[in-house]
């Protein structure tokens, strides 16, 4: 059983959901993402989603833009985020998966990517623009190398594209809630709940949502329909605002915390 | 006689595929509509109607067919090879962008959508936008990066005053990638009633095919045009390429005469050695930006480097699908010219014959007067004057200064 199937089974029997909050790697530092890492995993984190940062990122909103601009700008290159996972696997017990772009991988070479990462101690990977069409390719060598590719499901999906997405992804399956960009809003779209229920109708896989969740309050409306939560641009948001200072770590640890509690409350 | 055509593969495949180049590199939320948009378009192109209809704006309203224009002191400047111009300057608007925007103005329209949106680097694809929004009666909302919304103000202005919004785009390089990023962010937000009116024969499929199909008009004009001015087929096509789509119009129809020699030619900006320069095809590696596979100006991490060009259109760190596939078989050339050798060029074609050329289409020229004199006179060169140059005219005097 992969690291992330037990999360999801353990996480059933018990009557939680997941928390998957998302850092940038690299935003700010390199050192930075390491002791975030370790706090998440600390209050409360049952999948941590780390961004590999890519230049064009079309699928993220300003938040998520600037943070990879950050972490570009300070250096940071996929072999560093590969290096700092291999770091800290041995204290961070929770499932790592990747969010990244096509092109970085398909630079690196799509074997040497799979291995490097299953390596490294990845989990899984999640590449914002590579539909199941054009996954083929990457799919082979994850299988080969035991990592978990994690398709995207959206509310323009139709039936069968669910069906498709359903069958091929690994490891969970990621609604992506609303039509747009990473970001927060204020209000979760109308329409998320009978999505989630049509996927439900065609998948035994978990089911993870995540665009535009960034309260315990929003958290806490999607927890019933769903697997897990996943946050990222409000996080990221704390991460900009307190660069730099003391309170970066406790800031987040505390967030992830309120997050996660919702979470915890079974059905 | 007839000279020697061979049939060539019907590419796209339906995935949208060149060879391993093209496809639908996007999130899983453009999909569907990508295959809307695709079986919409197919089922235009099988319309009579829409077919007339687009012909008959074609001849009325853009001014087609475009003249073929033998420039007589030019060739003779250079000697060599005679020199025939295919004049899409003159197309109303001043660039051949108007074939493509008229084609998807009335596939958008036909499709039920009432907004536009489109990117624009030099300002003509949004210029041409907004004339078809106008003319449509379509909302248009244009992407345009800052750097180039300074250096292209007079066309900034027109798209205002054809009633379209221009929003300057501060992320990255401010220039057409970043545009072509905050359009697609926009599409995504807005896929239920937006349109989006990519300009060149780039981004998923299917829009390097239907953008190659509403330019392909070029090169079958030129095939008419040619046999009318000299009873033959011409040796040479020379075509500047940024995303690729005046060239793949004069190109596409001409695939199949192996006898004819096409050269797609790249900005070289401050020269090839520099780094800085527009040149994907001639120095970048194969991977993934805007939704296709092709070759792309990128760094060894996979994170796309920041394009340069004294043009704001050919200033791109990417291309069109079509020419990496036609590069790896080698049935199109690529070669690059300077930001230097494209001024020099501007001058020439103003001085000999008149025309002040784009400073994207000044690269065609600046190629062709390379090329002319290592031929004989008996040869013939056709290249294509993408656009006009008046909306250059002060990054010109700035540059000669």
């Amino acid at each position: 059983m992969t690291r992330l199937a037990r999360t999801f089974s353990e996480l059933r029997r018990r009557g939680e959901r997941a928390l998957i909050p998302y850092l940038t790697a690299g935003d700010p530092s390199l050192a930075a993402t390491r002791a975030l890492l370790l706090e998440a995993a600390r209050r409360g984190a049952d999948v941590i989603e780390l961004g590999i940062p890519f230049s064009d990122p079309l699928a993220d909103g300003p938040v998520i833009q600037r943070a990879s601009q950050r972490a570009l700008a300070s250096g940071v290159t996929l072999p560093q985020v590969l290096e700092l996972v291999r770091e800290v696997r041995g204290d961070v017990p929770i499932p790592i998966v990747f969010l990244t772009y096509y092109n970085p991988v398909h630079a690196f070479g799509l074997k040497a990517f799979a291995h490097a990462a299953v390596e490294a101690g990845v989990d899984g990977v999640i590449v914002a623009d590579l539909p199941p069409e054009e996954a083929g390719p990457f799919e082979t060598e994850a299988r080969g190398a035991g990592l978990d590719l994690i398709h995207l499901v959206a509310p323009t999906s139709p039936p069968e594209r669910m069906r498709l997405i359903g069958r091929r992804s690994r490891g969970f399956i990621y609604v992506v809630s609303l039509t747009g960009v990473t970001g927060a809003r204020a209000m979760l779209p109308p329409d998320l709940v009978e999505l989630l229920r049509q996927l439900r109708a065609v998948t035994t896989k978990p089911i993870c949502v995540g665009f535009g969740i960034s309260t315990p309050d929003q958290v806490a409306a999607v927890a019933p329909h769903a697997d897990g939560v996943i946050v990222g641009s409000a996080i990221v948001s704390l991460v900009e605002t307190h660069a730099g200072s003391d309170r970066l770590v406790p800031e987040v640890g505390a967030f992830i915390a309120a997050l996660k509690a919702p979470l915890r409350r079974s059905k | 006689m007839k000279a020697a055509r061979t049939r060539t593969p019907r590419l796209p495949d339906r995935h949208g595929h060149f060879g391993r180049f093209g496809g639908r590199f996007v999130p899983e939320t453009l999909m569907a509509p990508l295959i809307e948009l695709d079986r919409a378009y197919k089922a235009a192109r099988r319309d009579r109607q829409f077919q007339r209809d687009l012909k008959a704006l074609l001849i009325h309203y853009a001014g087609r067919p475009t003249p073929f224009y033998f420039a007589r002191r030019l060739t003779e400047r250079c000697g060599g090879a005679r020199i025939y111009l295919k004049r899409e300057d003159l197309c109303h608007t001043g660039a051949h962008k108007i074939n493509n925007v008229l084609g998807q103005g009335l596939l958008a329209y036909r499709m039920g959508k009432r907004r536009v949106i489109a990117e624009t680097g030099a300002g003509q694809h949004g210029v041409a936008t907004a004339t078809a929004a106008a003319l449509f009666g379509l909302q248009c909302e244009v992407y345009m990066g800052s750097e180039d919304v300074e250096r292209q103000s007079l066309n900034v202005f027109r798209m205002k005053l054809l009633g379209a919004r221009v929003i300057p785009v501060d992320a990255g390089s401010r220039t057409l990638k970043d545009a072509i990023n905050e359009a697609l962010r926009d599409w995504v937000t807005n896929v239920r009633t937006t349109y989006y009116l990519l300009g060149s024969a780039m981004g998923p499929h299917p829009y390097p095919m239907m953008v190659r199909e509403f330019h392909a008009v070029i090169g079958q004009e030129v095939k008419r045009q040619a046999r009318e001015a000299f009873g033959r087929l011409p040796d040479y096509l020379v075509a500047c390429v940024g995303g690729g789509s005046n060239a793949i119009g004069l190109f596409h129809p001409f695939i199949g005469d192996q006898k004819v020699r096409i050269v797609g030619v790249e900005a070289g900006g401050h020269g090839i050695g520099s780094g800085q320069h527009g040149a994907s095809l001639s120095a970048g590696t194969v991977g993934v930006l805007h939704g296709s596979m092709s070759y792309v100006l990128q760094n060894d991490d996979g994170q796309i480097a920041t394009a340069h060009s004294i043009s704001a259109g050919l200033d791109y760190p990417g291309v069109g699908p079509e020419h990496s596939y036609y590069k790896e078989t080698g049935r199109f050339e690529y070669s690059s010219v300077t930001d230097a050798e494209a001024l020099e060029a501007f001058q020439a074609l103003a001085q000999l014959e008149g025309i002040m050329p784009a400073l994207e289409s000044a690269h065609a020229v600046a190629h062709a007067m390379r090329l002319a004199p290592t031929l004989s006179h008996e040869q013939v060169i056709v290249m294509g004057l993408s656009g006009r140059g008046d909306k250059d005219v002060q990054v010109v005097a700035r540059a000669l200064q």
